[in-house]
């Protein structure tokens, strides 16, 4: 058996959770929803840290807690490396120390990972104490200490949230290089959707305790139904392909799934794989080819479906490219009454901002 | 004015309490490091009770506490009895004897400054452990006790100072027999008694002296070790 099962029933004074996934063995599953719907308990119960009423936690053949049998493994006999919220580094070891301290304790070693501390950019700092780093530097460190013990499962619990946007823009180009380096699958909670845009490839939107919609992230944040649709955010992710580059005009072609697309010049070579970010609010419909528009990114699509109540001002369609790849588009009630759009039509997409962003 | 020095009988009694608070001190630390680390931890009633039990020589009077064991341990104490059919003899009176009473009365001096540092650690930290693969006992040794360094040092120092300057409890239960049970502040008592001031001195101001240095030397390291916070409680 391939994946990760993690069901968890948990009551808790002031909530209950409740919560049955079924997560991919590979790439960037992301936990979403708003602070308090029960995420992070979601990721301690899968470290074993906290214990649920009810709990099954396998990954692969390995059974690390199952209540009907009574199995149960403690943290520390669990192959995972965890990333807190807070650095959490031990104050009283350096960098070095830290990341010895998780590798002796199991078959990797004393030795530090050569790959990682570069691809975390941590070789400079080995000899320096925990207090004489920048909050951005002690969660790069805290990132390597818990990848140090060469875990089977990485979970990372909002590991962003207590930087600063700075800080923040910092460490982000590390997490996408994770993101494509690394074969183990991490489980990452956040409330924050532009980490969601950049990092997840599986996405599980959460609130209050229970899990609302799962699924590939371009499926989940194109999907009409899910919490993320209401929101000004709304937007679908493609990853895509560095086609070729205009440099005359400073423009750079994608290929995003057999959507052909242009954006602002990316300083990258051609076959290199782009993650890009279409805004629902940045798409407009159009009955006909639109000639001598300004516009340079202009698809013709299927109108899939359409959500949006009839007192609301503005509606959200949802778009099937020719390629198969899905498009929202945020437009007024009034536009959708003019054009007089039903689903299966054929229309042509206006994408003003493509926004490459890992 | 003749030039006083010490007599033997003074080394002797030195020497006794020398060893008195470096046995105590071991047995204190080795009862008192699990006790406190349960103390910090537990959630259960039973804690509160127990917290109660080590602080009650904080607040009694020595004899007091010196009278009770004198009856325990005695003959006709239950615990005198026991150790009497165990082929132990009787302890009160004997340097075995001192060290269980000095064990007991210092115990809240060792006990409180440790579960303050530990219980400053925090969940966190164990949790941090063992996500990197360190089990209980490993955590407690390469975690917990390097990061209460402040917390055991003061802990040895408070313990080891207070069983030196002891006095009611030792006179209720070990007397006052030059090389056996005969400490330095009952040989000072001595002094004073015999109008000896000189030497009285002698061995207050060196008693005095040492707590003094003692203190300090722990202030310095405590302050320039940083981490966590320096703990100091005065009491009794």
């Amino acid at each position: 058996m391939s994946g990760i099962e993690a069901r968890f029933r948990l009551q808790l004074a002031s909530f209950a959770l409740d919560v049955s996934l079924d997560l991919p063995d590979k790439g960037v599953s992301v936990l979403f929803g708003p602070s308090g719907c029960g995420k992070t308990t979601v990721l301690r119960c899968a470290a074993g840290l906290s214990r649920a009423d009810e709990g099954v936690m396998r990954i692969g053949d390995a059974c690390w807690q199952d209540s009907e049998t009574g199995r149960w493994l403690p943290t520390h006999r669990r192959p995972l490396g965890y990333v807190f919220q807070e650095p959490s580094l031990f104050p009283h070891l350096s960098v070095r120390g830290n990341l010895s301290f998780a590798g002796r304790r199991t078959s990797r070693g004393r030795q530090p990972d050569r790959k990682l501390l570069a691809l975390l950019g941590i070789e400079p700092l080995m000899d320096r104490m925990p207090a004489a780093l920048s909050g951005g530097e002690r969660q790069r460190v805290a990132i390597a200490r818990a990848l140090s013990t060469a875990p089977q499962l990485l979970l990372m619990d909002e590991p962003l949230a207590a930087l600063d946007a700075a800080r923040k823009s910092e460490i982000l180009p590390y997490l996408e290089r994770l993101h494509r380096e690394l074969s183990i699958p991490v489980l990452y909670v956040t409330h924050a959707l532009d980490e969601v845009a950049r990092l997840a490839d599986h996405l599980v939107l959460m609130a209050d305790g229970r899990v609302r919609m799962a699924g590939p992230v371009g499926e989940v944040m194109a999907s009409l139904d899910s919490p993320l649709a209401v929101t000004d955010q709304a937007s679908v992710v493609l990853d895509a392909r560095v086609s070729g580059h205009d440099t005359a005009y400073g423009l750079t072609r994608l290929d995003a799934n057999g959507l052909d697309l242009w954006t602002a010049r990316v300083g990258c070579e051609v076959g290199r794989r782009l993650r890009l970010r279409i805004h629902a609010r940045d798409v407009s419909l159009a009955l006909f080819r639109p000639e001598g528009s300004s516009i340079t990114n202009i698809v013709p699509a299927v109108v899939e479906a359409m959500a949006g109540d009839d007192d609301d001002m503005q509606c959200l369609v949802r778009l099937r490219t020719g390629s198969g790849t899905h498009l929202l588009a945020r437009i007024t009630r009034r536009s959708r009454d003019l054009l007089a759009l039903e689903t299966g039509m054929v229309i042509y997409a206006q994408i003003k901002a493509v926004v490459p962003i890992a | 004015m003749p030039e006083i020095s010490l007599a033997p009988e003074d080394w002797q009694a030195i020497a006794l309490t020398a060893r008195l608070a470096a046995v105590t001190l071991l047995i204190l630390f080795a009862i008192g490091i699990p006790l406190a680390w349960w103390l910090a931890r537990t959630r259960s009633k039973l804690g509160s009770l127990v917290s109660a039990l080590v602080a009650v020589p904080l607040v009694l009077p020595p004899t007091v506490l010196g009278f009770y064991l004198l009856v325990l341990l005695g003959p006709q104490g239950p615990v005198g009895r026991a150790t009497e059919a165990l082929g132990i003899g009787l302890l009160p009176f004997t340097f075995p004897g001192l060290v269980l009473a000095s064990t007991i009365f210092s115990l809240p001096f060792v006990v409180q400054p440790l579960q303050a540092t530990f219980a400053a650690i925090g969940d966190r930290m164990l949790e941090v452990a063992a996500t990197l693969r360190a089990g209980p006992i490993d955590t407690f040794w390469h975690v917990v006790l390097p990061l209460s360094r402040p917390g055991l040092l003061s802990a040895a120092v408070l313990g080891f100072a207070h069983t030196l300057g002891e006095f009611g409890v030792v006179l209720m239960i070990g007397g006052n027999i030059p090389g056996r049970t005969q400490v330095l502040s009952i040989a000072i008592y001595n002094r004073v008694e015999a109008f000896e001031y000189a030497h009285a001195h002698l061995l207050a101001g060196g008693l005095l002296a040492f707590s003094f240095v003692a203190l300090l030397a722990l202030q310095i390291l405590n302050r320039s070790g940083g981490g966590a916070p320096g703990m100091l409680r005065g009491g009794a």
